[in-house]
């Protein structure tokens, strides 16, 4: 086992273990905030396929959290309001089954990622960065504007959605829905990175002339990547508006696409348990730094600097030393 | 002519008031090694990438196997089996030299999107990388970072990847470039008995290898063609002498 596994399983036990021990210690908070760590590390994992794999620096994923969320409130408020969602050419109703939401917030966010890719992907670079967040930030004004589903007040969800047999409303339960689905989307990019599309995808962040050179597209491939990193960020987002009971237009602003490239990068870009160190490291700043000074921020950025100057690893690369072969 | 499996015919390329190809007509048959010469910024490179697609000439056709590629991409046309090396090695660095030949076995057998089943497990892609490996010598070498293998071995590497696509044509730009002796007279050997696979267009500067090698070749000077022949015609041309040759052979 190298290093690297070796921490990765420890942070993975230490968010398991965090919160069943606030369970045991009755501190509902601290498994609150254990959830929003799984949730995200999942919003990470996704940007971490078209950033740290991909090499494609998005500055617009929270448009798919965003979007992510917003169908998950979307289809709970009008099931709740037992209003159908659709009703021409044929009725659809709202939903509260996580089983439900989540499959069309990944088509939703799929389908978005396809639109978003397949302009930004012309460009490169800079242009690359700002088309992103273009978007993100259309989506974002037009969430603001848009008055049926609360607009700048954003949208309150009365239940918590459903998923089969457990009692989602339940802090700990609804924690173990998250830290499962942040395992599967952890074990999908393992599987991803050590496959043929893996290695085509690193080949055309690092040298796209080696990948047209054997006959390959780089943007068919790039542009996969980006649909399924915008899914996997989407699904983060349905996972937050559950937590949260609620939705508003801040998911989509470029605050929230900065956090999750915050994520990546202060755990490491391109690591596989990255994501996951990152945003735990960030929900412990926000709270432990955030109880003494309001200018928490402040040092979060001096870490983010240092981390990028001197730490480009991350803290797994701190942790665990530098990348090995392959 | 119909023989020939790759032809350039009339190609023009124009780079504001250089002409970097000036009504170029080229072809090479099946079992030949064709040797394209010329001094340095004579536009042999460029022509390379016009064939290959990197570039979009102005004027003139390119067909290989007597079908019109000038439309194709440069993807399209690798796949239909023109390989190339470049002047200055493009590989990945980050990975071993095993995946770089691993990306163009995938690429020629099937999809590369499948995205679950990891590669290196894939028992007859690794073996076909790996034969391809052998082939150039670079078998031990497998598994190291291609940015820590040296110079010579990164060639070869590239080599390696050519041979890998199974291609109907090999073009090679400067493939001795930066070898030693020793590397440049194995190479030169196993490029004689590459041409039986399949035919190459070689753009080179060692004059050796050139000339051992070479079943014809054409002089690019400034863009234009001023000659094409055999060995012996080309040495004594007094038209290459005077425009390129010249004290070398004298």
């Amino acid at each position: 086992m190298t290093r690297e596994t070796t921490v990765n399983i420890a942070l993975a036990i230490a968010l398991l273990a965090v919160p069943i021990g606030a369970q045991f210690a009755d501190h509902p908070f601290i498994i609150t905030l254990s959830t929003k760590v799984a949730i995200f590390a999942i919003a990470g994992v996704g940007l971490n396929i078209a950033l740290g794999y991909g090499g494609l620096i998005s500055f617009g994923h929270a448009a798919f959290f965003g979007l992510g969320g917003y169908a998950a409130g979307i289809l709970a408020s009008q099931a709740l309001n037992y209003e159908p969602l659709v009703t021409w050419p044929f009725e659809i109703q709202g939903t509260t089954q996580m089983l439900i939401i989540w499959p069309v917030a990944l088509c939703i966010c799929g389908a978005a990622a396809l639109v978003i890719g397949a302009m930004s992907l012309r460009t490169g670079g800079v242009y690359f960065i700002m088309i992103t967040l273009a978007f993100a930030q259309m989506i974002y004004y037009f969430a603001i504007s848009w008055p049926a589903y609360g607009g700048e007040d954003g949208l309150s969800i009365y239940v918590r959605s459903k998923f089969p047999g457990l009692n989602t409303l339940d802090p700990i339960t609804f924690f173990a829905i998250c830290f499962a689905l942040l395992i599967a989307v952890l074990g999908f990019s393992v599987l991803l990175t050590h496959s043929r599309f893996g290695l085509a995808l690193s080949a055309a962040r690092q040298n796209p002339q080696r990948l047209t050179s054997v006959g390959v597209r780089p943007f068919q491939v790039q542009l996969t990547a980006f649909v399924i990193s915008g899914m996997i960020t989407g699904l983060a987002g349905a996972l937050y508006a559950d937590l949260n009971r609620f939705v508003s237009p801040a998911m989509f602003s470029w605050h929230t696409s900065g956090e999750i490239m915050i994520f990546v990068i202060l755990g490491g870009v391109g690591r596989l348990f990255g994501p996951l160190a990152g945003a735990a490291l960030f929900i412990l700043l926000e709270h432990l730094l955030g109880g003494i000074t309001e200018f928490w921020q402040f040092l979060l950025g001096m870490l983010l600097l240092l981390i990028v100057l001197f730490a480009r690893g991350g803290l797994i690369g701190l942790l665990a030393g530098g990348r090995g072969n392959v | 002519m119909s023989s020939a499996i790759l032809e350039v015919e009339d190609l023009s390329k124009r780079f504001g008031a250089l002409m970097a190809s000036d009504h170029v007509t080229l072809d090479l048959r099946p079992g030949e090694i064709h040797a394209l010469i010329g001094p340095n910024g004579a536009g042999k490179s460029t022509l390379i990438k016009q064939i290959v697609g990197e570039l979009h000439h102005d004027a003139g056709t390119i067909r290989f196997n007597g079908r019109r590629i000038d439309d194709l991409d440069a993807e399209a046309r690798a796949k239909m089996g023109l390989a190339r090396t470049f002047q200055v090695s493009s590989l990945a660095p980050e990975i071993s030299a095993l995946h770089n030949v691993l990306l163009a076995v995938q690429a020629v057998e099937g999809s590369v999107f499948r995205f679950f089943k990891p590669v290196i497990r894939d028992k007859k892609l690794v073996a076909a990388a790996m034969d391809n490996l052998m082939r150039v010598g670079l078998q031990d070498r497998a598994m190291v970072r291609t940015a820590d293998l040296s110079h010579g071995e990164r060639r070869q590497l590239e080599m390696a990847i050519a041979l890998a696509l199974k291609p109907k044509v090999f073009l090679l730009d400067e493939p001795m470039a930066g070898m030693g002796p020793d590397g440049s007279q194995q190479l030169t050997k196993f490029l004689a008995r590459l041409r039986d696979e399949a035919p190459i267009l070689l753009v080179e500067h060692d004059m050796d290898a050139v000339f051992a090698l070479a079943d014809r070749i054409s002089v690019l000077v400034y863009g234009q063609i001023i000659a094409t022949g055999s060995v012996d015609e080309i040495r004594n041309s007094k038209k290459v002498r005077s425009a390129y040759l010249g004290e070398e052979l004298a």
